[in-house]
């Protein structure tokens, strides 16, 4: 398997972890209390099923990791995040080399991904509301011939507005949409486990230079 | 006959729905439950419910009724996972009451009524008097 995906899971596992409390605690104010122990249950699945050594590539990884957050994950973002790894997965055919353009084409499907699974815009409250400025921030920086580095720092920079922006608007989509104006003032716990995963890319692009 | 699948987040809430289910069904009919994860966790879990969807179709197709948000979304990835074409046609998801629409649609699918039926009697079931 490639060692840098192999990598990039480990540290996605590894934050999610260390933040298990902090999106459980998030979580609890406007859900159902259980986004960080669900979040942690399926990536560490996940590093179960995957080794170094396994003979994968790129997309059969990326498939594999979706699959397991399907079945192990338990709360909506199961299946929001395994369609958005899967997608990522049908999108990278025959690509062996992780380089900016394939991360921009996983951001982009991954983005898909989830709102074609959840149905949610910009504005709803949820994992959008930070995926979608981070997508469109690295698509952009891309454009402008940015560095991989470059272009992760642009979408963590949007990314970061966007679950400073879940604080000010009423959840319209999961259980928080059951509190209506009373979700206001609490960030999103989605929105926050989306920056944290694009804070464990840019950390394992950083270490590589 | 049509089969049912009742996923919850809750294994026990999904057995116990069946339980109250086959009091007024068939006993031949499949209601299977997909309730929390394997390790018994709450939650939903999108390839138990693929094989429940498996289990549950003898061909006339499979109704499938959720509690809430990941049920519905967990059930729309176990029937996009299948791999028989013509299975993926015949499954439909209600948006009913689980209690009630469980109860309803094992009532119909037991005198044989076809798949849109089945479906289109649950969604009446808001209307319905508990008494």
């Amino acid at each position: 398997m490639d060692s840098l995906v192999y990598a990039t899971i480990k540290k996605i596992t590894e934050k999610i972890e260390q933040n298990k409390d902090f999106l459980t605690d998030l979580d609890r104010e406007i859900g159902d209390g259980d986004h960080g122990i669900n979040m942690t249950r399926g990536f560490t699945a996940v590093l179960t099923k995957i080794s170094l050594d396994d003979d994968l590539d790129i997309s059969s990884t990326l498939k594999k990791v979706g699959m397991t957050l399907l079945s192990t994950v338990g709360g909506a973002s199961g299946p929001l995040y395994g369609s958005a790894f899967l997608k990522a997965s049908a999108a990278l055919k025959d690509i062996t080399t992780l380089t900016a353009p394939v991360l921009g084409k996983i951001l982009t499907a991954s983005l898909t991904g989830i709102k074609e699974r959840g149905k949610a815009v910009k504005g709803d409250k949820t994992m959008v509301d930070a995926l979608e400025p981070a997508c469109d921030a690295f698509v952009f920086a891309l454009s402008q011939n940015a560095s991989c580095l470059e272009c992760m720092d642009q979408a963590i920079a949007a990314a970061k507005l966007g679950v400073e922006y879940t604080k000010s608007i009423a959840a319209k989509k999961g259980r928080a949409s059951y509190l209506g104006a009373r979700s206001i003032g609490h960030q999103d716990p989605g929105a926050t486990s989306v920056l944290i995963i694009l804070e464990a890319i840019r950390e394992v692009i950083n270490r590589k230079g | 006959m049509v089969g049912l699948v009742i996923v919850s987040h809750s294994r026990m809430l999904a057995e116990g729905v069946v339980e109250l289910a086959y009091e007024m069904a068939d006993k031949a009919l499949h209601i299977i439950p997909a309730g929390g994860l394997e390790d018994g966790s709450i939650g939903t879990d999108a390839l138990r419910i693929m094989e429940a969807l498996l289990v549950a179709d003898t061909g006339d197709g499979v109704l499938v009724l959720g509690d809430m948000g990941s049920s519905i979304l967990s059930t729309q990835i176990a029937i996009d996972l299948l791999e028989d074409e013509a299975l993926k046609q015949r499954v439909k998801i209600s948006h009913a009451s689980l209690v009630e629409g469980a109860i309803i649609a094992a009532i119909q699918a037991s005198i044989g009524d076809p798949l849109d039926e089945v479906f289109n009697a649950t969604l009446q079931v808001s209307s319905f008097s508990k008494l």
